[in-house]
């Protein structure tokens, strides 16, 4: 009966644009309010995760020959015990569901429900261990220098020390400017994609308080010398001189001095 | 004083007995500026140079060009309790507690990049006027040379500050200082006092250099330069009939002149202060200090220095080596032989020129850029090769933004680094000679109609 | 004082008459123009009134703001328009209250006849001297004497001859690897698919040979060279943290989580990418690094599971000079 449901549901599944993930795409069922948190979990976890994390969620090492169907290329890692927190991070930023394994999971707009997001990690968190649950910061009892320091020691490589992103050999590093404590907090402790996983042995939960204060404090920068332009620094204000002061001083000179005429 | 003339007899006699003056000064107050907009941006630079001298005294107060470390508890609270030197301490001291010191501060900043962009837009028009052609080749030599000084003082002057995104740009100077075949490594050590960070002296002669050797030597030249223009008198376009090789045309000094450069100098200076007052430049207490185990995404020079990390970017990865010995590190390329290129490319074209074209008259008229196809050609490819190196520096910020592959840039910036500057040179040298040819149909249209016009009056 | 608000008004209403200097002095240098427009001295004095307003409220604003109320916005902006009224009323000045002159000047001619007279004096200044080659070739020589004695000071800078110093660093059989805090670093500490910052412990961090940059990888997936082989305990790897490009630090990890779909673990340099394999022992594999990563073999102390270098650098620290490969 179940697989029925699922090669139903799979049949559903539209090809989903090249690039971008399937917004339009996201398969529901006909009728979620009657459905229990963890079957609605199945049943969108079967349309819209299963073709490359696998139908029980066991990942798919080795795309299949041709493509899957709703023409997706699946290809995935195990979901088991990773956990709430990865779950909810990758959800809750509309990184997942990507539609091309290879593709970079980014952050978009979220599709999904908050209900459907938990029930998505109700269901994929009973297919095996638990794994970690979501984190619960508490940056107010950070401390911002504290937080400074630790940034630029461990994330400011790749997220740019005011948190406004960056480049890696491979991929985009995305800035913070939106991230939620929480998503901040789950990003750290799961090292999503190629970031890497920094345990509580290594940033202990007091000192990832203060990291995510001063990363919410990026937000606010003081920016006491005026309009910030963007707080990354000299290509910014290469563009003000060339665009705004230069532009000016040669219309104050065009205005000052005559012109050539015929 | 006197009823009927302005200025006070006692003045002018007192001056005059007391240092000969007058001959000189009623020379210089009916000098005549032939005059178009464009004459006067190099006064756009020079007016730059004397608000970084202004507000650079007043830095200069409240620096401390010391690289010893203290604990910093100011009053900018992210920062409470790190080791920092005295340096960084010393501006961040400056920016959040002294009145008036950010605003002096980042005006300071605001009119250094302003003072290369004005250069390098009065050297644009210096070279596509052909400004540059006897007698005036000591003149444009004297101006390249300030701008090749003011590129390095431009970088010692945010490096000083010691923080974590100027700190990198040091470390990446002293990897270009090191990549100079043969004498990379004793330079660096010279110029460093020894293996980076090098010996604390080197901060004081960071500080000496930006405050004190360059400063005068740039304003030694800038006076040459100046004594040289007025000597040979500013050159021309032949816009009246009365404009010749031999009779410049203009307005002088007293009355008409002197009233727009005194305008085109408080607008430099208003708009770099307000610049300097409302828009943020360079918020060190963001980047946090220097240490040489840290660093930064996106981190960039100033816009002057952004060709140099596009170089250094696109270069392809390996050490020139002959056995054991390495002949030529890697930045080396990027970082100090392109930018040597360029500058003895511009420095020689002015005798290039006269050699290809045989043209050993002096010049005073001005061509307008059509007027010599090869030369603006050649430097709009020049400046095309330099402006796709400068782009590939931004490459990183482009993938971050827009999302452009950061591979796939840097080949194609590597293309279009030799294919642009070719395909650039042949497009305006057409161009040019379209727009020569319509003027000639221009003019032989007009003296067709003269000619039917009189006939007609006849 | 009653004369004041009385010499305000006639400033503003009067005009001064014209003058009847070309009967007295003749001939005039400057050519006389049209009375200014009605309005353009006013407009030029008004500009100046305000450009006044605003240079007092530069005062009032440096006296009354706090640099943490907008401060600096205020100043900037009050002296900004200070100035900038000034040049409008500089230009209002140029346009309508100044003549339009188009007057002529020559260009200066050469002077050859004292240019001749320049080589006359230098040449009849030489009548006593009969050996010039001898008198110029000394010269020319005591002319590099003097030029040597004054650079050759320059070379107390620094330490310009021995190169030697460039390949100083403080790792040493036995150093102990200890983290920001100077505490020592356990291998238990090192988890894999993150990085760690380690510097040698009680010497110089500042000092570019220092910090070291720490992962661990699966024993299984090392490919070091035969000579490295037990450099990697436990598949803990160490690394200089200065790329070997241009010397900025290397403060990106790239830990791919599912390796079919992403790109291997690399150590990566912010400035310009240069990216390096720690698995084959810091080779360059993107970007405009010319040397590869130069490795810290490292051992586990038996004893207290403490990490310490093995051994010094396999290279030198930093970017490439003549002698970094010898």
């Amino acid at each position: 009966m179940r697989r029925a449901i699922l090669t139903g549901v799979l049949a559903l599944v539209a090809a989903a644009p090249a690039a971008a993930q399937p917004r339009a795409g996201i398969v529901r069922p006909a009728d979620e309010r009657g459905l229990s948190l963890l079957e609605l979990g199945r049943q969108l976890f079967a349309g819209n995760c299963s073709s490359c994390h696998g139908g029980l969620a066991r990942g798919i090492a080795r795309a299949p020959k041709g493509q899957g169907s709703g023409g997706i290329t699946g290809l995935g890692p195990s979901l088991r015990g990773v956990g709430a927190r990865a779950l909810d991070f990758y959800l809750s930023t509309g990184r997942m569901p990507l539609s091309e394994p290879d593709a970079e999971p980014e952050r978009q707009g979220v599709e999904l429900s908050r209900r459907e997001i938990n029930a998505i990690i109700a269901y994929v968190t009973s297919l095996g261990p638990p794994g970690p649950p979501v984190p619960d910061p508490h940056p107010e009892a950070g401390a911002i220098n504290d937080g400074l320091h630790l940034f630029t020691e461990h994330c400011a490589g790749c997220h740019q020390v005011v948190g406004q992103g960056g480049v890696v050999t491979g991929a985009r590093v995305p800035p913070l400017q939106y991230a939620t404590a929480t998503q901040i907090a789950e990003a750290v402790r799961a090292g999503p994609y190629l970031m890497p996983i920094f345990s509580d042995k290594q940033i202990s939960d007091a000192q990832l308080d203060s990291i995510i204060r001063y990363v919410l404090s990026t937000r606010n920068p003081p920016d006491r010398g005026g309009w910030g332009i963007g707080n990354v620094g000299p290509i910014p204000e290469g563009m003000v001189t060339w665009l705004l002061a230069c532009v000016l001083l040669v219309g104050l000179c065009v205005l000052i001095g005559k012109r050539l005429k015929a | 004083m006197s009823g009927r003339t302005g200025m006070p007899d006692d003045v002018v006699a007192w001056v005059d007995r007391r240092t000969g003056a007058a001959p000189f000064l009623k020379k210089a107050m009916r000098y005549v500026f032939p005059d178009h907009w464009s004459f006067l941006l190099g006064e756009v630079a020079l007016y730059s140079f004397v608000v970084l001298v202004g507000t650079g005294i007043f830095l200069a107060l409240f620096f401390e060009d010391s690289t010893a470390k203290v604990v910093y508890h100011g009053s900018y609270a992210p920062l409470a309790g790190f080791h920092m030197t005295k340096a960084y301490a010393s501006v961040l001291h400056l920016s959040w507690d002294v009145k008036g010191g950010l605003l002096m501060r980042q005006t300071h900043h605001w009119a250094a990049n302003i003072f290369v962009a004005a250069i390098v837009l009065h050297l644009i028009r210096i070279f596509f006027t052909g400004a540059f052609r006897k007698p005036r080749e000591a003149t444009y030599l004297i101006g390249l040379l300030m701008l090749m000084i003011a590129l390095p003082e431009g970088y010692l002057g945010y490096s000083l500050v010691d923080d974590l995104l100027s700190g990198m740009g040091l470390a990446i100077g002293y990897g270009v200082a090191l990549s100079v075949p043969f004498i990379g490594g004793n330079l660096a050590q010279l110029l460093w006092g020894g293996p980076f960070p090098g010996d604390p002296q080197f901060w004081s002669r960071m500080y000496i250099a930006h405050v004190l050797i360059i400063p005068i030597l740039l304003a030694t030249l800038i006076t040459i330069h100046l004594v040289l223009v007025a000597s040979r008198h500013h050159t021309q376009f032949s816009r009246l009939p009365r404009q010749t090789e031999r009779t410049v045309v203009g307005s002088p000094m007293v009355p008409s002149y002197a009233p727009k450069s005194i305008g085109l100098f408080f607008g430099t200076t208003g708009l770099l202060f307000l610049l300097g007052g409302l828009i943020q430049i360079n918020p060190i207490w963001e980047w946090g200090p220097f240490a040489t185990s840290q660093s930064t995404n996106a981190a960039q020079p100033d816009w002057y220095l952004g060709w140099l990390i596009g170089a250094l970017r696109i270069v392809p990865g390996f050490d020139l080596t002959i056995g054991d010995y390495t002949v030529v590190g890697n930045p080396f390329w990027g970082g100090a032989l392109f930018p040597l290129v360029v500058f003895i490319i511009l420095g020689v074209y002015p005798f290039w020129e006269r050699r290809r074209s045989g043209d050993r008259q002096t010049h005073n008229l001005l061509d307008r850029p059509r007027d010599n196809p090869r030369r603006t050609a050649f430097g709009a490819a020049l400046l095309t090769w330099v402006l796709a190196v400068f782009f590939a520096g931004s490459a990183d910020r482009a993938y971050e933004t827009f999302g452009f592959s950061y591979n796939a840039q840097i080949w194609i910036y590597r293309a279009l680094v030799i294919l642009a500057p070719l395909v650039v040179y042949a497009l305006t040298r057409k161009v040019c000679r379209e727009l020569q040819a319509a003027d000639r149909v221009e003019l032989v249209s007009k003296a067709a109609e003269e000619e039917a016009r009189a006939a007609s009056a006849r | 004082m009653r004369r004041l608000p009385v010499a305000v008004i006639a400033a503003l209403l009067g005009r001064r008459g014209r003058r009847a200097a070309a009967e007295a002095h003749g001939e005039r240098i400057v050519p006389e123009g049209e009375p200014a427009p009605l309005g353009a001295e006013l407009v030029v004095a008004a500009l100046l009134v305000l450009s006044a307003i605003c240079g007092a409220g530069f005062v009032v604003a440096f006296a009354v703001t706090t640099p943490a109320t907008h401060q600096t916005q205020y100043l900037g902006l009050a002296l900004g328009l200070c100035l900038t009224f000034l040049a409008a009323a500089a230009i209002v000045f140029s346009k309508r209250l100044v003549v339009d002159e188009d007057a002529e000047e020559d260009y200066p001619e050469p002077h050859p006849a004292e240019q001749a007279e320049v080589r006359e004096i230098v040449r009849e200044s030489g009548s006593r001297i009969t050996r010039k080659r001898l008198l110029l070739g000394a010269g020319g020589l005591a002319g590099a004497g003097l030029t040597a004695a004054l650079v050759a000071p320059a070379v107390s800078l620094g330490p310009v001859f021995d190169t030697d110093s460039l390949r100083s660093s403080p790792w040493t059989r036995g150093k102990r690897l200890v983290d920001e805090r100077e505490r020592p670093l356990l291998a238990y500490d090192i988890e894999p698919n993150t990085f760690y910052t380690a510097y040698p412990e009680h010497e110089d961090r500042d000092r570019i040979a220092s910090p070291v940059i720490l992962v661990r990888l699966d024993p299984n997936a090392l490919k070091l060279p035969a000579d490295r082989a037990d450099w990697a305990p436990d598949g803990i790897l160490a690394f200089s943290k200065i790329c070997t490009h241009a010397g900025c630090a290397i403060s990106m990890y790239r830990k791919p989580l599912f390796a079919p779909a992403d790109p291997r673990p690399a150590l990566v340099c912010p400035c310009h990418y240069s990216t390096f394999d720690p698995a084959t022992g810091g080779d360059v594999i993107f970007g405009p690094a010319g040397r590869p990563l130069p490795q810290l073999p490292l051992l586990i102390d038996p004893a207290t599971r403490e990490l310490k270098a093995a051994g010094g650098m396999s290279g030198p620290v930093g970017p490439s000079w003549s002698g970094v490969r010898e």
